[in-house]
C-alpha cells in the first residue's frame, strides 16, 4: 500500500498546485522523486509531529491541501491533541496517511505499535477515518476525497487483500448474502473473513470507511437478524458504539475480533501476532459456528 | 516602562480596557491581567501595522493570537475595528455567543485559528507562512505568544522551522509577561532565539514607538521575534503582577476601583 500512496500521490500532484506533503522523516526515499520536483510543497519536515500537524493546518487555512505522513503512533498518538484542535475543531482539511498500523512494526515493539489509532480519532467530530484493505482500494478512496475540506485518516497496512473492491467513500460493499449472521470485515482482514465463512449462511459486510460509518448498510444486513461478528483490525471493540448506534433499539449480539487491550509485548512477525490474537480463518470459523449455534 | 503613548491612543486604550473589566464582571469570567498585558501590542498592530483582514483576503497580513487566553484583548481591538458591535462584546462566554473565553474560528471570520491550548498558534503561523512562500503571496504572518507557553516543546519545534525555512515573513510577538517565571524562568531569551537563527529586538511592549518600529524590523532569510517587556495586568494596579488574578473577574467593588484608575 506504501508504494501504492507514492505513485497515488506523484500522479495527484502533476495536476494539483494545491496539493503538498510533509514527511516526518519516514518515507522520505520512497518520495525522493517528489521532493526533488517540488521541493515547496513535498518535504522533509522533520521528526517533529506535534508542530507538523500545526504548519498543516496553517497550510490548509492558506488554501493548500496538506497530506503528512509517519508512522501511526507518532502520527495519531503523539499528536492528537493537535490533531483535535488544529483540524477537528477549527473545522478545516487535511490527509493524514499511516503506516504501521496495528503492529505492522511487530519486532519493534510496543512503541511502533497503534492498535488505538481509530478509537481515538473516533473521538474528533467530524474526522474520516478510511481502512483501505488493497492499494487499489487507497488509490481510489483517496482521489474522491482527498480534497473535500474534511480531516481524513487513512490507515495504510503492510498486509493487503488479494483481490480489491470497488469501494465508495462511506459506503459498505454486502460481499456476500445469508440469513444466519452479519460479518461486518474491516479492511486488510477480508480474506481471511472471507475464507472463514466459506460454506456459512451469512451476510458479510466489507467497510473500507469506517467514519462516516455506513449504518444504512448495516441496518439492511440486520433486518431480519440479532447476531453480528466484526473482525476489527485494531482493538477489539472500536466499533461497538457504532453498530449499537446504528441499529438503535434492536436487541443484538455483538462478538468482536480484534486486538485486546493489553501491550503486545512479543516481537517477531505480523503472523505470529495475527495467530496469536486470533485474525486467522481458522479461529473465525471456529467462532463463528459459535456464534450462529448461540 | 516607557510612558510615550499619545493622549488619544491612551484614552481608547483604557476606554477598551474598561470595557474588558465590565464584561468580565458581568460574566464572571475571562482572563483580565492576560489582556492588559498585549493591549499596546494588539493596538499598534491592528491600528498602525496591519488591516483587520477577513480571512478570504489571501494576500493580507495575518494575525494569529497563540495564546488564546488573551482573547479579551483581541474582541477589544475588533471592537474597536468595528468587526463586532459593542452588544456582541457584550455577550462574552454567554452561551450562544461568538466571543469564548478562547477564539473560535468557526465563529469569527476575523480570527484564523481558535486557540486555548497552549503551543498551538505558533506551527499555524509557521504553516501560513510557509504557504506565502509557496504560492508566493507578499504578506506577514503575526504570530503573539506568552512566557508561559514558551514551556511547551512545541513552540520550541515551530522555532526551529521557521528558521530552517528561513521565514523572513513571519513575525512572533513574545509577550514577556513573567507569568511563567513560577514555573521555569526564561533566562537569555534574546541570545536562545539568535542561536536558533531567528532575527530578535526586545522592547517595552507598553511603548508605541518602539512597538510600531519593531514590527518593521525584519531581516532577509530569517524569521523575527518581537520580545516584548510587559507587565500582566498594565493599567491595574491590583492586578497588575498578580497570580491571584490570572482568571479572576472583579466584584462591583473592584469594578469601580479598575474604572475610577483607568479614567
Amino acid at each position: 500500500m506504501r508504494k501504492q500512496f507514492v505513485s497515488t500521490f506523484e500522479s495527484l500532484i502533476k495536476k494539483d498546485k494545491k496539493l503538498s506533503l510533509l514527511l516526518c522523516d519516514i518515507g522520505v526515499f520512497g518520495f525522493r522523486n517528489s521532493i526533488a520536483k517540488y521541493p515547496n510543497r513535498v518535504m522533509n519536515i522533520g521528526i517533529l509531529e506535534q508542530s507538523t500537524i500545526g504548519v498543516a493546518s496553517g497550510m490548509s487555512r492558506s488554501g493548500l491541501i496538506p497530506v503528512i505522513h509517519t508512522i501511526a503512533p507518532f502520527l495519531v498518538e503523539r499528536a492528537f491533541e493537535q490533531i483535535k484542535i488544529d483540524f477537528g475543531y477549527q473545522n478545516i482539511g487535511c490527509n493524514l496517511v499511516s503506516v504501521g498500523a496495528s503492529y505492522d512494526y511487530a519486532s519493534l515493539g510496543c512503541t511502533h505499535h497503534c492498535p488505538a489509532d481509530v478509537a481515538l480519532l473516533k473521538n474528533i467530530p467530524g474526522m474520516e477515518i478510511l481502512t483501505p484493505g488493497h492499494p487499489a482500494e487507497f488509490d481510489s478512496l483517496f482521489r474522491e476525497i482527498y480534497k473535500n475540506g474534511k480531516p481524513s485518516y487513512f490507515r495504510l497496512s503492510e498486509k493487503s487483500n488479494i483481490k480489491s473492491n470497488k469501494v465508495k467513500f462511506g459506503k459498505a460493499n454486502l460481499l456476500k448474502k445469508g440469513n444466519k449472521i452479519t460479518i461486518i470485515a474491516i479492511g486488510p482482514v477480508l480474506d481471511v473473513v472471507l475464507k472463514a465463512a466459506e460454506g456459512e449462511d451469512v451476510d458479510i459486510l466489507y467497510y473500507s470507511t469506517i467514519i462516516p460509518f455506513d449504518s444504512k448498510a448495516l441496518k439492511k444486513s440486520m433486518e431480519k437478524k440479532s447476531k453480528i461478528m466484526v473482525i476489527e483490525p485494531f482493538y477489539s471493540g472500536t466499533m461497538s458504539n457504532l453498530i449499537i448506534e446504528s441499529l438503535e433499539l434492536k436487541s443484538i449480539i455483538i462478538k468482536s475480533i480484534g486486538v485486546p487491550r493489553e501491550f503486545l509485548r512479543n516481537y517477531g512477525s505480523v503472523e505470529q501476532h495475527d495467530n496469536a490474537i486470533g485474525f486467522t480463518s481458522k479461529n473465525i470459523s471456529k467462532e463463528l459456528k459459535k456464534l450462529i449455534n448461540a | 516602562m516607557g510612558n510615550i503613548i499619545k493622549t488619544s491612543p491612551h484614552k481608547q486604550i483604557n476606554f477598551l480596557k474598561k470595557e474588558i473589566a465590565k464584561v468580565s464582571y458581568s460574566s464572571q469570567e475571562g482572563h483580565v491581567p492576560s489582556a492588559y498585558s498585549i493591549m499596546d501590542l494588539l493596538w499598534v498592530l491592528f491600528k498602525e501595522s496591519i488591516n483587520v483582514y477577513p480571512r478570504n483576503q489571501k494576500i493580507s497580513d495575518k494575525f494569529i493570537l497563540s495564546k488564546g487566553h488573551g482573547s479579551l484583548a483581541l474582541y477589544a481591538m475588533l471592537l474597536e475595528n468595528k468587526k463586532i458591535t459593542l452588544k456582541e462584546f457584550g455577550s462574552f462566554s454567554k452561551y450562544h455567543s461568538k466571543l469564548g473565553g478562547h477564539p473560535d474560528s468557526n465563529k469569527l471570520p476575523n480570527v484564523l485559528a481558535s486557540t486555548g491550548s497552549l503551543g498551538h498558534g505558533l506551527a499555524i503561523s509557521v504553516g501560513m507562512a510557509m504557504s506565502s512562500k509557496i504560492l508566493n503571496i507578499d504578506n506577514k504572518i503575526y504570530c503573539l505568544i506568552g512566557d508561559g507557553e514558551c514551556n511547551e516543546g512545541s513552540i520550541w519545534e515551530s522555532v526551529l522551522l521557521a528558521a530552517e525555512h528561513k521565514l523572513d515573513n513571519l513575525c512572533c510577538i513574545l509577550d514577556m509577561n513573567h507569568s511563567g517565571d513560577r514555573a521555569i524562568k526564561l533566562l537569555n531569551l534574546k541570545e536562545k532565539f539568535l542561536s536558533f537563527g531567528w532575527a530578535v529586538k526586545t522592547i517595552d511592549g507598553h511603548n508605541h514607538k518602539e512597538i510600531k518600529s519593531s514590527y518593521k524590523s525584519y531581516k532577509k532569510n530569517k524569521p523575527f521575534i518581537v520580545i516584548a517587556e510587559t507587565i500582566k495586568g498594565r493599567g491595574v494596579k491590583m492586578m497588575e503582577n498578580s497570580h491571584a488574578w490570572h482568571r479572576r473577574s472583579p466584584n462591583k467593588d473592584e469594578l469601580d476601583l479598575i474604572l475610577e484608575e483607568l479614567n
